[in-house]
């Protein structure tokens, strides 16, 4: 058998060895979760802790916990961005204090945001446990990410055309608005989307922020519980809640999942439009 | 309009039809447009160009020739303060154009950069239609009426002899033109803004000869109406169009000027021996 046998041969197990990993947890989950959902499983309360009914409440607080995520972290995000990419010399003290806080905290354990966001907005801010501190909570969590990637993105975008508008006698903002977010535009939605799947599939920042309880929720102030603390509390702390588990998660993972092909096609779409 | 009619009637079989540009008279009376005296620049602490000094005379093509690296495109960004964009880029020296001073800080130089276009190497086509590509910048300047931007586009369009190749196709992206095209999109987004001179690094150099030969007409026909400062290595061109001609040569690792004439004058009886080795391609 010669080398190049044996380096592919192992390069197809590590393959398929990743692979299986990701189809056994499939399976796994098909098979527990899958008679479980139906049409009701959707739009009926939780009954009995979680152990019967369905996941209607826990589904509206998910999305309003990412909605208030998405709408407070996207403008702060790509405005930082922004001035890190154009407005900040490279290599300058401001931006190299910028990045670094940013990697830093993009290292931070999502549990530390939790207890960050429980101390700063439920109890300083007087938020309570509630979807808004939830929200705002997985906002600072997601930051760091959906900042450098959108970062990234722009700095992708060809030199070439910040240099032919200001030889046009363009502004720096114009290039921005008509010619460099544009081009960047593939990489934002690919950012936002990284950040809506972070945050959708966190668990322990939300523990302490947006709290346990599994009503339909009334307003922003109220907690809420969210797709992976259901999952959470199910499988460790409910007795006999391992089937709606596992439903629950196969719902988690098809909206991961959707999100995915919508962001990817679009980002996709946009480059074909713009070249 | 009633020029445009005449000129498509006096070339009624040519493959490209050039619009109302008409060459101006030859510039028999030089009046400096631009005074460059004493003009170094660094790259942090590399030196590119040093104590360049030489006049840009109104209605003529300066064609400025020599090795690359030379420090020629760093010239030409100087003169539209293009070099601010540059970290660590430090320029000396004094730079007047109409009796202004070019490098006052409180200079506009949104402003400059609309009196002093530049053409790049490399054509940049904007990723928008042909139109606007040629609108974006008319609009930032605040022009704003479809009626204006219309006839302004097609104006530019015919100068660069590019309207009727696109005018059924205005609407389709820029980044679909072929190169020669392209070259020709951007000096005519360099026009509608009715500069007064215009700053061309190698503009022929990406594009194939027949595009290049019909550049090279179009900035023959630029002449009088624009100042030209023109970039190229390719010497039969620079000696075909110039009036004026700059040679750059490297020493002590740094651009110098060597020297500068009458084109005919530098091509035809150079001072410095070093023109007269490049000219003739013993050098270079």
């Amino acid at each position: 058998m010669s080398k190049n046998t044996l380096a592919t041969g192992l390069v197809c197990l590590a393959a398929v060895l990743v692979t299986s990993v990701f189809v056994w947890l499939l399976t796994d989950l098909v098979m527990h979760g899958l008679p479980r959902l139906s049409g009701p499983f959707f739009v009926e309360a939780s009954q009995n802790a979680g152990r019967s009914g369905g996941i209607a409440p826990i589904i509206v607080s998910t999305a309003l916990i990412l909605l208030v995520a998405i709408v407070t972290s996207a403008p702060l995000g790509l405005a930082t961005a922004v001035l890190l990419s154009e407005f900040t010399r490279p290599g300058s003290l401001f931006g190299r204090l910028v990045r670094r806080s940013l990697d830093v905290l993009a290292g931070v354990p999502s549990i530390v945001f939790g207890l960050f966001g429980n101390a700063f907005f439920c109890l300083y801010l007087g938020l309570g446990f509630s979807i808004l501190s939830g929200g705002l909570t997985l906002a600072c969590m997601v930051l760091p990410l959906l900042i450098r990637t959108a970062e990234q993105g722009l700095q992708a975008a060809p030199n070439d055309y910040r240099l032919a508008a200001a030889a046009l006698g363009m502004s720096r903002s114009a290039a921005l608005t008509h010619l460099l977010l544009p081009a960047a535009m593939p990489a934002l939605v690919a950012a936002l989307l990284l950040a809506i799947g972070r945050a959708g599939a966190e668990t322990a920042a939300l523990v302490f922020t947006s709290g346990y309880v599994d009503r339909m929720p009334d307003s922003l102030l109220d907690s809420g519980r969210a797709l992976s603390v259901h999952i959470y509390d199910l499988s460790m702390n409910v007795a006999g809640g391992d089937a709606n588990a596992s439903a629950s998660a196969l719902v988690l993972i098809g909206l991961l999942l959707i999100i995915n092909t919508i962001a990817m096609s679009l980002a996709k779409q946009w480059r074909i439009v713009t070249l | 309009m009633s020029l445009m009619t005449n000129t498509k009637k006096d070339n009624p079989g040519a493959a490209y039809t050039l619009g109302p540009l008409q060459a101006g008279p030859p510039c028999c009376v030089p009046e400096p447009l631009i005074q460059v005296d004493n003009l170094s620049l660094h790259y942090g602490a590399k030196p590119a160009l040093a104590k360049v000094s030489l006049d840009i005379y109104k209605g003529c093509i300066t064609a400025l020739i020599g090795p690359s690296g030379c420090g020629k495109t760093s010239f030409l960004s100087v003169l539209n303060r293009l070099t601010d964009m540059i970290p660590d880029c430090r320029v000396s020296g004094h730079v007047y154009f109409d009796n202004k001073d070019l490098r006052h800080p409180t200079l506009d130089v949104q402003a400059l950069r609309r009196d002093i276009g530049m053409i790049f190497q490399k054509p940049v086509p904007f990723p928008l239609s042909i139109r606007r590509n040629i609108e974006l910048p008319l609009r930032e300047h605040g022009m704003n009426k479809a009626a204006d931007l219309n006839a302004r586009v097609q104006q530019v369009l015919q100068d660069v002899g590019l309207w009727e190749e696109v005018k059924d196709r205005l609407e389709a992206p820029a980044q679909a033109l072929s190169g020669g095209q392209q070259q020709r999109l951007c000096i005519a987004r360099a026009l509608a803004l009715r500069p007064q001179v215009l700053l061309m690094d190698e503009p022929c150099s990406a594009l194939d000869p027949i595009a290049s030969g019909v550049v090279e007409d179009l900035i023959q026909r630029l002449r009088g109406q624009y100042t030209v400062v023109i970039v190229t290595h390719n010497l039969a061109q620079a000696r075909r169009i110039a009036n004026y001609a700059g040679f750059f040569w490297v020493k002590e690792r740094a651009g110098c000027l060597i020297e500068f004439g009458q084109s005919k004058q530098i091509f035809e009886a150079p001072v410095h021996e070093l023109t007269a080795a490049y000219v003739q391609g013993k050098r270079g």
